[in-house]
């Protein structure tokens, strides 16, 4: 790959919305993906493996439960440092983002908000260090945007729990340690359980031939008649409702997460715009390019206002589930927009590895449709506003 | 051991280089702002120095509030504490002043400066200071060792370099060699939540007269296309450098 000459757009003085400490997180964690991702990842994609060297940089630099108090391992940050950090890893690479996210919401968020004192202290430290790692168990294979239907359960045989199911399109699962599982008890009622790599019955086989997330890994999990220590059972939370706290968390992290994407495509495709003569002009010069450049920067504008905004209300324990489904929605669809283009306007060189696009295109599908749909995001928003659910 | 890092705040090296005031001033607009790339050496390697063989490291700064976020940058990077000096840092001389008024008041062992900052490049600071304390000084270190109190130096030199020793107190201007750029320390989360608490003192300027003023400042002439000539044709090639490029 050629050199990581990213800089990043600020149509609108947004910067001046953000605090001293805000913008030395955002810069640290550019830097740290300019040293320790672009230069690699491009590689690692084309071969489809996740970078497992990478994860104890990730846990160095503050990226595993950012938002977590120091008290646990977190770095106790803000809600829009955690969006700037998600940001800046996803300009890098949408994988390398899905780690992080899976690793501090949708793992360290459920044992910090819904696990008690003695689970947070044995696991907490530990994933903020990447000693473990973690994955997050709440897709079937027949049931995605349904997890409801979830069928996975366990029973209760007095000293342990028994567990049995399957979940699919588990990010992180075939090298995590430990995997945080969503299932139903003897009345239906869904909880949280804590697996660890080793119970027996436990396994965790991969998901080959992906177009998209190439260098994160993809797994299942398999629970055959799995003992599960009763300690290792979430006790503040149970229903739909715990594991879709924890995707409002993520969400908030991919909203943020996909303007990176899209800055990265936009700024390749604006200085590749401005340096590639075709009839004796720069391409830039063309109307039709000019178009695309102008329609992405503001695209990109209007998601970071978004964002922003749902920082601020996030800050404040205010933001809603349809709020963050919105801006979820908005900026995914917006960034594979972004990246489709910019890809076209290289030409040639757009398919190939030497530049990011493609492959943040590929990645893009995944995004797309992980953590909720496009379209079950847009059924959210529908219902929010006319009080009337369309899944059924 | 206690070490003062002077770090100076410059733009980045990538920023496009406008002037204002009708040319008299730098333009600031649009342009980021990094610790100096030489100071960061230094600083790196004071952290190192800390870790080794204890003490502090303190870092300062001859500036206005604008300087702050560098500061803070360097206290999330490892350093104790910080010190802005609250003055337009006007000229070397200025500068100078402010850091010896510090040194002789906080009694450090070692400073350590970059060998010059990158927006002007005039690289007088460190020598200065070294004079107005009446210190050894060496410039541009690119190497420094300790043993208690006797510092070993490299410095670079024409066609090579150059081992000297001196004993503490000194004033060293570094650059890349005290630590190599893969040694620079990217602040982490945890640093910058803790930068938060870390002292950053702001002191006012002793008096000190600015001996220098810019009158006007301009861009280099840009590059102009290169000229062909024919192999064959020596005499025009002589002609062209002797009467347009004016090298012979
Ligand atoms: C790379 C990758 C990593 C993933 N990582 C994880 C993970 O770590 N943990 C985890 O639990 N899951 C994970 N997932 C699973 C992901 O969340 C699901 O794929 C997603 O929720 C969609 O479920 P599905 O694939 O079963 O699609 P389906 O639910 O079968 O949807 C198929 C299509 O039907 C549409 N659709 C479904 N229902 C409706 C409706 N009511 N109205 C209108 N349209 C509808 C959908 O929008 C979609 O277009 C991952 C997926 C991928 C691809």
């Amino acid at each position: 790959m050629a050199t990581d000459l990213f800089q990043s757009p600020d149509y609108y003085q947004l910067d001046e919305l953000l605090s001293e400490e805000h913008l030395l997180v955002r810069e640290a964690t550019r830097d740290w993906v300019k040293k320790e991702v672009t230069p690699i990842i491009e590689d690692y994609a084309q071969r489809a493996e996740f970078p497992k060297h990478i994860v104890n940089g990730l846990a160095e630099v503050g990226a595993f439960g950012p938002y977590i108090p120091q008290e646990y391992g977190g770095a106790g940050l803000d809600q829009i440092s955690y969006g700037l950090m998600m940001q800046e890893i996803e300009r890098g690479d949408s994988g390398v983002r899905s780690t992080c996210s899976v690793q501090s919401s949708l793992v360290m968020y459920p044992i910090y908000k819904y696990g008690n004192e003695e689970q947070r202290k044995k696991y907490l430290p530990k994933l903020a260090s990447g000693e473990f790692l973690g994955c997050f168990g709440l897709t079937e294979p027949d049931h995605g945007s349904n997890p409801g239907g979830m069928i996975t359960n366990f029973k209760d045989k007095g000293d342990h729990y028994l567990l049995n199911g399957a979940k699919m399109w588990i990010s992180n699962a075939p090298f995590a340690d430990i995997a945080v599982v969503w299932a139903k008890d003897e009345t239906g009622r869904i909880h949280g359980l804590i697996v660890e790599r080793g119970m027996e019955g436990f396994t965790t086989p991969e998901t080959h031939n992906k177009w998209s997330l190439r260098a994160s890994a993809t797994g299942e999990l398999v629970f055959d008649n799995v003992k599960v220590p009763k300690e290792n059972l979430l006790p503040n939370k149970s229903g739909l409702g715990a594991p879709l706290g924890c995707l409002d968390s993520a969400r908030f992290g991919i909203a943020w997460g996909a303007i990176g994407a899209a800055m990265d495509c936009y700024d390749t495709a604006l200085r590749y715009a401005k340096e590639r003569i075709q009839f004796e002009k720069p391409i830039a010069s063309f109307q039709l390019q000019q178009k695309k450049l102008a329609e992405m920067i503001t695209e990109i504008t209007k998601a970071q206002l978004l964002t922003w905004r749902l920082g601020v209300l996030r800050n404040e324990d205010k933001a809603t589930s349809a709020q963050i489904s919105m801006a979820k929605r908005n900026n995914v669809d917006m960034a594979l927009k972004i990246a489709r283009e910019a890809r076209q306007m290289l030409g040639g060189m757009g398919i190939s590895g030497e530049y990011s696009i493609m492959r943040h295109m590929m990645n893009l599908e995944s995004v797309v449709t992980y953590e909720g749909t496009h379209d079950i995001h847009l059924l959210i928003t529908g219902m929010d506003v006319t009080g009337i659910p369309a899944f059924k | 051991m206690k070490i003062l890092v002077c770090i100076s705040h410059v733009p980045d090296t990538t920023s496009k280089i406008n002037f204002a005031d009708n040319n008299t001033a730098f333009d600031t607009a649009g342009v980021q702002f990094v610790i100096n790339p030489y100071d960061e050496f230094g600083l790196t390697r004071a952290l190192w120095i800390k870790e080794k063989q204890g003490g502090t490291v303190t870092v300062a700064n001859v500036g206005t509030n604008v300087t702050d976020p560098t500061l803070r940058k360097a206290l999330a990077i490892g350093a104790d504490d910080a010190i802005r000096i609250d003055a337009e840092p006007t000229d070397a001389f200025f500068v100078a002043k402010q850091i010896a008024a510090l040194v002789e008041e906080n009694g450090y062992d070692l400073v350590i400066c970059g060998q010059e900052s990158i927006d002007y490049n005039g690289g007088q600071v460190p020598g200065l200071v070294a004079a107005l304390l009446n210190w050894p000084f060496a410039s541009p270190c690119t190497g420094l060792e300790l043993d208690g109190t006797n510092a070993t130096i490299t410095r670079e030199i024409d066609g090579g370099k150059e081992i000297s020793k001196a004993t503490l107190p000194i004033v060293i201007g570094g650059k890349k060699g005290l630590v190599e750029e893969k040694d620079l320390r990217i602040p982490n989360m945890r640093g910058i939540m803790t930068a938060r608490t870390k002292p950053l003192l702001v002191r006012p300027a002793v008096d000190a007269e600015k001996r220098t003023t810019a009158v006007e400042y301009s861009k280099p002439e840009p590059k102009a296309a290169v000229k062909l000539i024919d192999k064959d044709n020596v005499e025009e090639l002589v002609k062209l450098l002797h009467e347009e490029a004016k090298v012979i």
